[in-house]
């Protein structure tokens, strides 16, 4: 078990607060490093596997904690078989690895955890994911990194509808195509589609950005096309080598969208500092 | 909610479909425990055609005045009729208390006849046709594969619906799959909510068509039976329906020798595919299409607007 940290110590009561955020950047340093107080203390040279072909969902996720607990910081699970639920509600550091496909609210509620899978995954995938990265190597179903608020998702193939829904910092990339509604509301972060997007991409954005390098099918209320920098070229490119993906058609090729505003009409503002780490 | 499952074996293969449509829906049973159906097609036999029928409802068997009574002579009733319009029975079977599977030589007004049929209180015919056979009940994918002894049942294709009652009663009248009467063959599942309904379903009333349940899913399978009625292409007809039936929907349609699959336009019910050569599986989860093929295999969803039709 860790130190016990109390929520003074980790900032919760200063205008200040003290958390990873996508506008913040934080040196490694363990001080600066923000974890659970209940969190394991793991170490990520030892490594433990298992097979889940026939282990109900609880059962799967409890093994996996209790491997935590036990100190193992790189997890192999052998065949989900497409089970819902699995890998939810990780609020630790660890190299959690799926041999196979995932079904519905696979790796939701993420904060920290590196997470591999090399099949596909159903609806819902990362949901709400506050940090670390969650790489799938084939396709994914719908509501894709539904209000994700850091850390990286990455999909290799092709995804679902409402990719990104209600996203709210973060950066989610798709290898392939995405469907409708994709980027439905989106408040904060990046998404980085290398294929096709479906009908009404970004409908209602309030903020946030949306990189495309396929086809659009159509735009969505309020969303606008605008200028690639060369800052977006750097940050697309050192993004997308990380996870050895390239834009089909080079870089300066994508296109780039945001929020046109026309859409806000608040009364008065969400206090940001609030906002970014909630 | 609502789970839908379909599968087809390509290039008029065929195999034990009864048991892998029942492994696929009870693998979905979290998704709607109220009631099961299968709509599985096997292989036809020259000039016969297979009627599956119902009596009486289930609930009914316990608490019907007389109905057991009932039953026998609705049975009759249903025996007199046929024979009065030229129809030959070659095999009768009985699968429960209530519901009947007849082998039947017909040649003359397949409507009238089942019409007729329909005319007797109580009596409801679930489907008609050479490969079809169509089987509803209460309770879960092997409550009702038992029952009626689907496991080994051998054919090409099938769909199957487990059901969440969301827009009508639990009984067997408003269960899935639906036949699109009156035509050989035709069956439809259904997961979604349609939201214009009543303004299709009189305007299809109007055209003559029936409607046995106030299920907004048979609303589907009789504007199917009604596209079919004027010459439509079933793959034109679905694409059609993207456009006319407004609401969510994923549904599957199955005739004697094809398979379709139609998402709407916001593609808010899901469905996962899975395609190799010599066959595709359909489901509204993963865990379905996996109950059958274990090993790891590529599947994807497919996108809003989207209409595939498979033949077998």
């Amino acid at each position: 078990m860790g130190s016990v940290t109390t929520s003074h110590d980790m900032g919760l009561h200063e205008e200040q607060l003290a958390g990873r955020t996508q506008q913040m950047f934080f040196s490694a340093s363990e001080e600066e490093n923000f974890t659970y107080p209940w969190a394991y203390e793991v170490d990520t040279d030892k490594s433990a596997e298992f097979d889940a072909a026939d282990m109900e969902i609880t059962d799967i996720n409890l093994k996996i904690r209790e491997l935590m607990k036990s100190g193992h910081g790189t997890i192999t699970v052998n065949n989900p078989r497409a089970k819902h639920s699995l890998g939810v509600g990780i609020l630790n550091r660890v190299n959690l690895n799926f041999n196979g496909s995932l079904g519905y609210f696979g790796c939701g509620l993420a904060d920290g955890a590196n997470i591999r899978i090399s099949g596909r995954v159903g609806w819902s995938c990362a949901e709400n994911m506050m940090a670390g990265t969650v790489v799938i190597e084939k396709n994914a179903g719908s509501l894709f990194g539904a209000a994700i608020r850091g850390g990286d998702l990455v999909c290799k193939g092709q995804a679902g509808a409402r990719v990104g829904i209600d996203q709210k910092g973060g950066t989610i990339i798709v290898g392939g195509s995405v469907g409708a509604f994709t980027g439905f509301m989106m408040q904060r972060g990046r998404m980085i589609i290398l294929g096709d997007a479906g009908d009404n991409l970004g409908d209602s954005m309030y903020d946030g950005t949306i990189y495309v390098a396929g086809k659009i099918a159509s735009l969505g209320v309020d969303c606008v096309e605008t200028e690639l920098t060369d800052l977006d070229k750097r940050y697309l490119k050192g993004k997308l080598d990380l996870y050895g993906m390239a834009a089909p058609n080079g870089i300066d090729n994508i296109i780039k969208l945001t929020s046109g505003k026309q859409l806000w009409n608040y009364d008065n503002l969400e206090a940001t500092e609030k906002k970014l780490v909630l | 909610m609502c789970g839908i499952a379909g599968l087809i074996w390509k290039g008029g293969a065929s195999s034990d479909i009864g048991t892998e449509m029942t492994q696929m829906l009870q693998a979905l049973k979290h998704r709607g425990p109220d009631s099961t159906g299968f709509a599985l097609y096997g292989k036809a036999e020259e000039g016969v055609q297979v009627l599956r029928f119902k009596v009486a409802e289930q609930e009914e068997m316990s608490t019907g005045f007389d109905i057991h009574k009932q039953v026998v002579e609705r049975r009759a009733a249903v025996d007199t009729r046929l024979k009065e319009l030229g129809a030959e029975v070659t095999a009768e079977e009985q699968a429960t208390e209530y519901a009947f599977r007849y082998h039947f030589k017909f040649s003359g007004d397949l409507k009238r006849l089942i019409d007729f049929l329909e005319d007797i209180d109580g009596v409801e015919i679930l489907s008609v046709g050479k490969a079809l056979e169509l089987i509803k009940d209460m309770g879960d994918a092997t409550v009702v594969s038992e029952q009626y002894g689907i496991k080994g049942f051998v054919g090409t294709h099938a769909i199957g619906h487990t059901r969440m009652a969301t827009e009508s009663d639990v009984d067997i009248r408003s269960a899935h799959p639906y036949w699109a009467y009156p035509f050989n063959d035709v069956s439809v599942v259904h997961n979604g909510q349609l939201t214009n309904y009543w303004t299709m379903r009189r305007d299809l009333e109007r055209r003559g068509h029936r409607f046995v349940s106030n299920c907004d899913s048979e609303l589907i399978a009789v504007y199917i039976a009604d596209a079919i009625d004027q010459g439509e292409e079933l793959e034109g007809a679905m694409r059609r329906s993207i456009n006319v039936i407004d609401g969510v929907f994923t549904y599957l349609v199955a005739t004697s020798d094809q398979l379709g699959m139609a998402k709407d336009v916001m593609s808010a019910k899901p469905m996962v595919l899975y395609e190799s050569d010599e066959f595709v599986g359909l489901a509204s989860e993963e865990v379905a299409i996996r109950s059958i093929f274990p090993r790891e295999i590529d599947t994807w969803d497919p996108y809003q607007g989207e209409v595939k039709v498979w033949a077998a």
